[in-house]
């Protein structure tokens, strides 16, 4: 992937990812298309596969059928770590902080990907701790940071190995009302500076307030796939997850 | 204040052997500071990196044989057949790492069991190398450093042995602050969360494996010429592989001093039982370890170096904390 080829249209582009576990079909043929730069969000009930489609594009499960292209090259199947060096990013669900470790180590294991100086990986960290507000917190141990502040840190740390495309895992789930506009505001600073990412969601008002484009899932498949706005009104989604009560 | 304790302590230690001229206290050091580079080696691996290997006589045993099957066969110094003996150690270790990694915790435990007992079994019966008879060391005499043999006086066993610990901690300590030593707690912690930050952790493991099992090899060569006599059941036992652990659990995983100061406490332990009461006092000692295992998980998990931080009131740095905080002094 050299500097000199032309970038192709989408960054990253998933087309027909299937994965089944056991008899229950947790994808089934989900085909979609990320820009560089786009900010996509994705919706759907619980245990509509969201999370598994995560870890099929980062190669934490192998689908059982499709394929997964990042810059148009096949990356379907690779170890998450070789994806992460690809420019793909992503948080957790249920989140994963290095408990024994420091919030700066924390964030240091994700500088390390661009530098073996531990000098340089640690400023970095610094850095990166200094833009989702958790620079006091550096010197604190995982294990006493609030849910909040590991989610915070959890960002930090996928920033540090400079993804281009950011997947966030319920980013805003089990975080206290009053901190999610912080959170929000962070993710669309780091989309402003060009960053592209997939966000799923649970809040429709993060959606809403963020999102150029919403994917919806039921029962593995992609039920629509659009502007948030139509998204939100689409009869299906509706049935399968909004329900009535909700006011655009 | 630290640093002139520090001082004395090492001091002490490079003056022992003239002051205590005996051999049966300058073979409690040597016994020390052997088991101390054994459980730091191994620290490498299981503290640090988190996998716990039941196995690693293997590696033992393999720089105890290589070194003294080169001296055998093609009359090699053992100084040579010492390098030997890491270099193969550390192809067998990789060998058993590349289908053992891919299992995590207590299967991954039980497989370099398994690997272990393979290995043992085979040089039990594989003649040419010993068998179950095992091998002598051929005797050279007068005493001389380059055949790595001394009679007359434990004098340079003691150093030597002081050098291979000193290699060992040397070791973890470039290790605990570098790249690699970050990668290998963090594979400790969450190896999945790891991988999705860009760490090879297979490749990471296999690392830490190499440099444990070269190091672990090293004293194998060490014991060897030590007690010029070596066979299966003294150099590649299980239970000597649970002793490393032992020694490094009890004195504190993780950590840089942890497993030297185990060793401190369980070799005079072993020895003093044994000398209390005579030939019976090789169970006796177990019991008692076993004892100090409880006494430890319950109480103060942190092992040995755990307790010496409380008492000393200072909170239990992690590894890389002090390795910040001694970098930015």
């Amino acid at each position: 992937m050299s500097v000199t080829e032309p970038h192709p249209a989408s960054l990253l582009e998933v087309t027909g990812l299937t994965k089944s576990f056991g008899g229950v079909v947790a994808n089934r043929d989900i085909a979609f298309a990320v820009r560089p730069g786009e900010l996509v969000g994705v919706i759907g009930p619980n245990g509509a596969g969201k999370s598994t489609l995560f870890d099929l594009i980062t190669g934490f499960t192998r689908p059982d059928a499709g394929q997964v292209r990042l810059d148009g090259h096949d990356v379907t199947g690779l170890r998450p770590d070789r994806i992460c060096r690809l420019g793909l990013g992503r948080t957790f669900q249920k989140l994963r902080p290095f408990h024994d470790m420091t919030a700066l180590e924390n964030v240091m294991i994700g500088a390390f990907l661009h530098t073996a100086d531990v000098a340089e990986a640690r400023a970095v960290a610094i850095d990166a701790l200094a833009k989702v507000g958790l620079a006091d917190r550096a010197a604190a141990h995982a294990r006493g940071l609030s849910t909040g502040q590991r989610k915070r840190l959890e960002l930090a740390r996928a920033l540090a190995t400079r993804p281009r495309l950011l997947l966030l895992d319920e980013v805003t789930g089990g975080v206290d009302p009053g901190a999610i506009p912080g959170l929000v505001a962070l993710v669309r600073e780091l989309h402003g500076r060009g960053l592209a990412l997939i966000v799923i969601e649970h809040n429709m008002r993060v959606i809403m307030d963020i999102a150029q484009r919403v994917l919806a899932l039921q029962l593995g498949e992609v039920i629509a796939d659009g502007p948030p706005a139509e998204i939100m009104r689409d009869r299906r989604v509706i049935d399968a997850y909004l329900g009535e009560a909700w006011r655009a | 204040m630290r640093r002139a304790l520090a001082l004395v302590l090492l001091l002490a230690v490079l003056v022992f052997p003239l002051i205590f001229v005996r051999p049966f206290p300058r073979h409690i050091m040597i016994m020390i500071f052997l088991y101390g580079s054994l459980a730091t080696a191994w620290n490498i691996l299981a503290g640090y990196c988190g996998q716990i290997s039941l196995g690693h006589a293997v590696y033992f045993g393999i720089g105890a044989y290589t070194s003294t099957l080169l001296v055998r066969d093609a009359a090699l110094t053992p100084w040579l057949g010492m390098l030997f003996g890491a270099a193969l150690a550390v192809v067998v270790s990789q060998a058993i790492g590349y289908p053992v990694f891919r299992l995590r915790g207590h299967y991954f435990a039980i497989a370099t069991i398994g690997f272990g007992e393979i290995v043992q079994t085979i040089v039990l019966n594989w003649d040419w190398i010993g068998g179950a008879r095992g091998l002598f060391v051929p005797i050279k005499r007068p005493d001389s450093l380059l055949n790595f043999q001394f009679h007359e006086s434990k004098a340079v066993y003691y150093y030597i042995a002081l050098g291979l610990l000193a290699l060992a901690l040397g070791a973890t300590r470039w290790i605990e602050r570098s790249r690699r030593g970050y990668y290998f707690r963090a594979i400790k912690e969450d190896q999945d969360a790891a991988a999705s930050l860009g760490v090879q952790v297979a490749r990471e493991k296999q690392a830490a494996m190499a440099v444990s099992a070269a190091l672990t090899a090293l004293g194998g060569t060490f014991w060897a010429q030590y007690v010029l006599f070596i066979d299966p059941e003294s150099v590649f036992p299980l239970s000597l592989s649970i002793l490393i652990c032992l020694v490094a659990v009890m004195g504190g995983v993780g950590s840089l001093w942890g497993p030297l100061l185990g060793a401190a406490v369980l070799v005079p332990l072993s020895e003093g039982t044994r000398v209390l009461l005579g030939g019976t006092g090789k169970a006796l000692d177990l019991v008692i370890y076993g004892a100090l295992i409880m006494l430890i998980a319950v109480f103060q998990p942190a092992g040995l170096i755990g307790l010496v931080r409380q008492l000393a009131r200072r909170p239990t740095l992690t590894a890389g904390a002090r390795a910040q905080r001694e970098s930015a002094a």
